[in-house]
């Protein structure tokens, strides 16, 4: 096991854990200046396309990092990077959820509390125009974004549907020479 | 100011938060948030509307993933600290699996015409996915004056002006919550 590099990850995405404000994705700059830059642990293709295979697989950004520890040291290092930027940041949330709980009655606490919601819903609102933007190339992919949308917020449905129909469609598309 | 409606003494066992977030973690293409809303919102009853959002602000504000937060204090909420790892784990368990899995296929699954087709129909379909649960979130929590206005200013200004996350956060939360203490004085 190579002991050096696997403290190494650790150093790394300890320092990117405590900081990652927005979570993967915002420090997702950061990530490819510490592993391409920084490290010289890949090149620029290869981290592009680590983020591809992440983003194919479900579940949070965050097992981009996974990814990047396993193609450097397999296992151990999948474990490694994982709560090397995990354990951080969760261990300050569990910390500050408890502090909210025990001062709940506390007036200043609910108004921080009530300060933060259109924070929270301004930005996930941001977050799906972000992912729209990056997605969408063509109208037929502003249609499913759209549709998926409107199914999400008006139907109350299971939003597998929206995903899977939107995945469907766009198949049938390609196959069917209607979009590139 | 008393919320509407909350769960109280709503009681949730390890295993229940365990499977709740194995499937935000298995369904959460592209964006766990609209899953984790979905499932402990409206499909199991956990959270209400408000105490969502407020656990998913207070996630927003601290580093690390907000949805990732949000799963470590629902969990310590009902199960304490084996709660909280439970929702952790059960997210990021199927996620890495399957990860690992496409990463030994990438070189055939990025050279497949289907495949490809798929992954981008789904792309678009998740991102709208988020975007309707900011709508549906909007919708629930029926926004006024301050509330309203500083939803739209961190919208915007992360949607159409592309400033980071942190300086959103770092500039507009503290905005938020002095006009929030403002709104609600006397």
């Amino acid at each position: 096991m190579n002991w050096p590099l696997l403290v190494d990850i650790a150093s790394v995405f300890v320092g990117l854990s405590v900081v990652s404000i927005g979570g993967a994705n915002a420090v997702l700059p950061d990530i490819r200046r510490q592993v391409v830059d920084a490290h010289g642990w890949m090149d620029n293709g290869t981290f592009a396309n680590l983020f591809a295979i992440s983003n194919a697989a479900p579940g949070p950004n965050v097992i981009m990092v996974s990814l990047i520890g396993w193609h450097l040291a397999g296992l151990s290092g999948l474990i490694v990077a994982t709560l090397a930027i995990l354990v951080p940041s969760s261990l300050i949330a569990f910390w500050v959820g408890r502090m909210v709980e025990r001062w709940s009655d506390n007036h200043w606490v609910s108004v921080a509390k009530q300060g933060l919601v259109p924070i929270a819903v301004g930005l996930i609102l941001a977050s799906g125009v972000t992912m729209m933007k990056a997605a969408d190339h063509n109208a037929l992919l502003v249609a499913i974004s759209l549709s998926a949308a409107a199914f999400m917020a008006f139907s109350g449905r299971n939003p597998l549907w929206g995903l899977a129909v939107g995945t469907i469609v766009n198949i049938l598309a390609v196959q069917l020479g209607l979009v590139a | 100011m008393k919320q509407i409606e909350t769960y109280e003494g709503r009681t949730v066992s390890v295993a229940e938060l365990f499977l709740g977030f194995v499937k935000v973690g298995l369904l959460g293409f592209g964006g766990v948030a609209p899953w984790a809303r979905y499932i402990v919102v409206e499909e199991r009853k956990w959270l209400t509307e408000r105490e969502f959002a407020e656990v998913l602000g207070v996630g927003q504000i601290l580093p690390g993933p907000n949805t990732m937060n949000a799963a470590v204090m629902i969990g310590d909420r009902f199960q304490g600290r084996l709660g909280a790892f439970v929702c952790i784990a059960g997210q990021m368990a199927m996620p890495l699996v399957i990860m690992v899995t496409l990463a030994s296929l990438y070189a055939e699954f990025s050279a497949n015409a289907h495949v490809n087709a798929a992954l981008i129909g789904a792309a678009a379909g998740a991102a709208g996915l988020v975007f309707g649960t900011g709508i549906k979130m909007v919708q629930k929590l029926r926004p006024k004056g301050m509330a309203l206005i500083f939803g739209v200013l961190a919208f915007a200004a992360a949607a159409i002006f592309g400033i980071s996350v942190v300086y959103v956060v770092g500039v507009l939360a503290p905005l938020s919550i002095a006009a929030a203490a403002w709104e609600r004085r006397s």
